[in-house]
C-alpha cells in the first residue's frame, strides 16, 4: 500500500501548526515555509495525477482498517485532478498574497491558507460521507477566518452572513447524514452505492429524503440558485487572494455532485429519478442566466467578478445535470477553466483596487500600472465570457455539444447563447469605464499617483492567465483525460470493487482476558 | 419513545426554523443553537433507539446498541459549538463595528445600488 496518497492532506496540517507554533512572528519565514509546502503539494499532486491516470484506483486505508469499518482515501483520475488543479491555484494565489502584502494584514494568513488547503484536499480524497462533512467543516473553519482577514466593518458583516448560512449548510448536511445512515447503514461510499441499489420499490421515501437533502447542501457549495445568496457579498468582501483560493471552493460542491450521484444515486436509479433532469438542470439554467445579468447590473468590480463567478457555476452544472459521459467531461473541462478564470479576474480586481478609491464602476483617473492591468483584464473577461480564442469558449462548445441529446436542448442552446452575449456587454462596459473612460478625467492636483502593484502580484496573475492559454493549447488532451475521468466515473465497479475488496487488518481477539 | 424523541427533534427543528427567520444576528445563532441540538438528537436516533444496550462487544449479551451514531454525534457536537462560539464572536465584533445586528444586506443609503443579494 502506498502513503503517497495521504500526503496532501497530512503536509499542509503539518506545515499550519508549524507556522503558527515557530514563525509566529516572522512574516518572511512564514512566507518561505508556506510557498515550499504549496511547492512540495504540487509534486505530490502531479505524482498521484500520473499514478492515476492509467486508471488505476489508489486505495489509503486510515490505520489499516478495511471498508466499511474503516476510514479510506480514495484517488482516482477526478479526485487527482482536482488536488492537482488545487494546488496550482494554491501557488499563484499565495504568490499574489506574497507580492500584494495581503499576508501581512492579520497575524495567521499562512497557517489559515494551510488548513484551508488541507480541507479542501481531504474532501477530494475521501471515500467517506461523514469525512467528507469533517473536511468540508475543515476548509469552512479556515475559510470563516480567512473570509475576515484583515478586519474591517463591511468585512466582518459579510462573514456573519458567510459563516450562518455555511452553518445552515452543515446543519443540513448532518440531517442528510442521518437519514442516509438510518436507510443504509453505512456512510462508505462504495458501500452506500451497493446498499441503495438494493433498496426495494416500496420502501424508498427515506433514501429519497436523503438524497435531495444531500443534493441541497452540495447546492449551497456550488451556489446555485436559489442557494447562492451568500457568494456575491462574501466573495466581494473577501480579501482578493483569499476570493481567488475560494474559486475552487464552489468546485468542491460540483465535485461532489459528480461523486454521489454518478456512485451512490446514479441517472438510473429509479429511487432518484428525476431529480437531475427535472430539478438540477432548470436550477443550473437559472444560475447562469441570474450570474450573467448579475455581471451587467453590478456597480462594482468585485460583485461583478461574484456574479460572473456564479455564472460559470451555472454553467458546470448545467452540463453535470446532463449525467452524460459527454457532459461530464465537458463540465469536468469547464471546472478548469473556470477555476483559473475566476481566480484571475479576482486577483485582477484586487490590482484595480490599489490604484482607486473604490471599485465602484465610476469614472476616476487611471490607476497605476493601467495598461498592463487593462491587458490583463481584458484576457480574463475574454476567459470568463467564452469568447474565442480562450478555454472558455471552448468548454461553452462541448457543453453545447454534450446538450443535444437533452429534452431542454432548446432552452440550453438559448440560455447559454444568451447569456453570453449579456455577459460580453457586462464585462465591456465594466472594462471601458475602468480602463478606457479613465483617460479622459482629470487628475486632481491633490491626488498623487499610487505606486503600481507589485511584480510578484504581476506574475501571480501573468501565471494564472498563461495556465488558460495552456489550457486552450491543450483543449484536445486535457478534453481526452476528462473524458477517460467520465468513463471512469460512468462505471464505477473497480472503484467499489477496491474499496470494499482490498482487506484490511484482522481484528484478533487476544485470547481470553 | 418514538414519539417523545420524534417530536422533540419536530419542535427544536420548528423552532430553530423560526429563529432563522428573524434575520437579526441573535435570534438566528440562538435559531441554529436549537437546530443543532435537534440534528444532534436525529443522529443519535438514526441508529434505532434501543434501551438500556451496550454499544460494545461483551460476553454474554445479544442485544447492543449502534457505536457509530455516538460517534457521529459526538463530531457534531464539537464542531456546532466551536462553530457557535466563532459566530458569536465575528456577530459581536460585526455589530460594535457598524451599530446594527442585521444578517442580511442592508441597502447602502448614500448610492442608489440596488440590492439584488440579500
Amino acid at each position: 500500500m502506498t502513503h503517497w496518497i495521504v500526503l496532501p492532506i497530512i503536509l499542509p496540517a503539518l506545515v499550519a501548526p508549524f507556522i503558527v507554533l515557530a514563525a509566529r512572528y516572522h512574516i518572511g519565514i512564514q512566507r518561505v515555509l508556506s510557498v515550499a509546502g504549496v511547492l512540495a503539494l504540487i509534486a505530490a499532486a502531479c505524482g498521484l495525477a500520473l499514478q492515476s491516470a492509467d486508471g488505476t484506483i489508489t486505495l489509503y486505508q486510515m490505520g489499516d482498517w478495511a471498508a466499511p469499518f474503516g476510514i479510506v482515501l480514495v484517488g482516482d483520475r477526478l479526485s487527482t485532478m482536482m488536488v492537482l488543479l488545487t494546488a496550482v491555484l494554491a501557488l499563484f494565489v499565495l504568490l499574489y498574497a506574497i507580492g500584494s502584502g495581503w499576508d501581512d494584514r492579520g497575524r495567521h494568513f499562512h497557517a489559515l491558507f494551510q488548513f484551508q488547503l488541507m480541507g479542501i484536499m481531504g474532501a477530494f480524497l475521501t471515500g467517506d460521507l461523514f469525512n467528507l462533512f469533517v473536511f468540508f467543516e475543515v476548509l469552512l473553519i479556515a475559510s470563516y477566518a480567512l473570509m475576515i482577514h484583515a478586519g474591517g466593518n463591511a468585512r466582518l458583516r459579510a462573514g456573519v452572513q458567510y459563516v450562518l448560512f455555511n452553518l445552515i449548510g452543515s446543519t443540513l448536511f448532518l440531517f442528510a447524514l442521518g437519514s442516509i445512515y438510518a436507510e443504509t447503514g453505512t456512510l462508505n461510499m462504495a458501500d452506500l452505492a451497493h446498499r441503495v441499489a438494493l433498496i426495494g420499490p416500496e420502501e424508498t421515501v427515506g433514501i429519497r429524503v436523503a438524497a435531495v437533502l444531500l443534493l441541497l447542501v452540495f447546492a449551497i457549495k456550488a451556489a446555485i440558485v436559489p442557494l447562492h445568496f451568500w457568494l456575491p457579498s462574501s466573495y466581494a468582501e473577501a480579501p482578493a487572494p483569499v476570493a481567488a483560493l475560494f474559486a475552487i471552493m464552489t468546485k468542491v460542491g460540483a465535485y461532489a455532485i459528480i461523486r454521489v450521484y454518478t456512485m451512490i444515486f446514479p441517472p438510473e436509479l429509479e429511487v432518484t429519478a428525476g431529480l437531475h433532469d427535472t430539478w438540477l438542470l432548470p436550477a443550473a439554467l437559472v444560475s447562469l442566466a441570474l450570474g450573467m445579468v448579475g455581471v451587467l447590473a453590478a456597480k462594482r468590480l468585485d460583485r461583478l467578478v461574484a456574479f460572473s463567478v456564479i455564472g460559470s457555476m451555472g454553467m458546470v452544472m448545467v452540463s453535470i445535470s446532463l449525467f452524460t459521459p459527454a457532459g461530464i467531461a465537458a463540465a469536468l473541462y469547464y471546472i478548469v477553466h473556470s477555476t483559473l478564470a475566476g481566480a484571475t479576474l479576482f486577483l485582477i480586481s484586487d490590482l484595480v483596487r490599489t490604484g482607486r478609491a473604490d471599485l465602484k464602476l465610476t469614472q476616476q483617473p487611471t490607476i497605476a500600472g493601467n495598461s498592463l492591468t487593462a491587458a490583463l483584464f481584458f484576457v480574463g473577461a475574454i476567459a470568463m465570457a467564452g469568447l474565442p480564442p480562450l478555454s472558455g469558449f471552448l468548454g461553452k462548445l462541448l457543453v453545447l455539444d454534450a446538450a443535444f441529446d437533452s429534452n431542454l436542448v432548446v432552452w440550453i442552446w438559448v440560455i447559454v447563447l444568451t447569456s453570453s452575449l449579456i455577459s460580453i456587454l457586462g464585462f465591456a462596459r465594466a472594462g471601458s469605464i475602468l480602463f478606457w473612460k479613465a483617460h479622459s478625467v482629470e487628475r486632481g492636483d491633490d491626488i498623487e499617483m499610487m505606486s503600481p502593484p507589485a511584480t510578484l502580484s504581476y506574475v501571480a496573475v501573468g501565471g494564472l492567465v498563461s495556465l488558460l492559454v495552456a489550457h486552450t493549447v491543450f483543449a484536445g488532451q486535457v478534453h481526452r483525460y476528462t473524458s477517460t475521468m467520465a468513463a471512469q466515473l460512468f462505471a464505477p465497479e473497480p472503484y467499489i470493487s477496491t474499496v470494499l475488496d482490498t482487506p484490511g487488518k484482522l481484528s484478533k481477539p487476544k485470547g481470553d482476558h | 419513545m418514538e414519539l417523545l424523541v420524534s417530536s422533540a427533534i419536530g419542535i427544536l427543528t420548528a423552532g430553530g426554523l423560526y429563529l432563522l427567520l428573524r434575520l437579526r444576528t441573535f435570534p438566528v445563532i440562538l435559531g441554529i443553537s436549537l437546530l443543532t441540538y435537534a440534528v444532534n438528537v436525529f443522529l443519535f436516533a438514526s441508529g434505532g433507539l434501543t434501551i438500556g444496550a451496550p454499544p460494545i462487544l461483551r460476553d454474554g449479551i445479544d442485544a447492543y446498541t449502534d457505536p457509530l451514531p455516538q460517534a457521529l454525534v459526538l463530531t457534531a457536537i464539537v464542531i456546532s459549538f466551536g462553530m457557535t462560539a466563532v459566530v458569536v464572536m465575528i456577530g459581536l465584533g460585526a455589530f460594535l463595528g457598524s451599530d446594527d445586528d442585521h444578517v442580511d444586506d442592508q441597502p447602502e443609503p448614500d448610492e442608489d445600488r440596488s440590492e439584488s443579494t440579500s
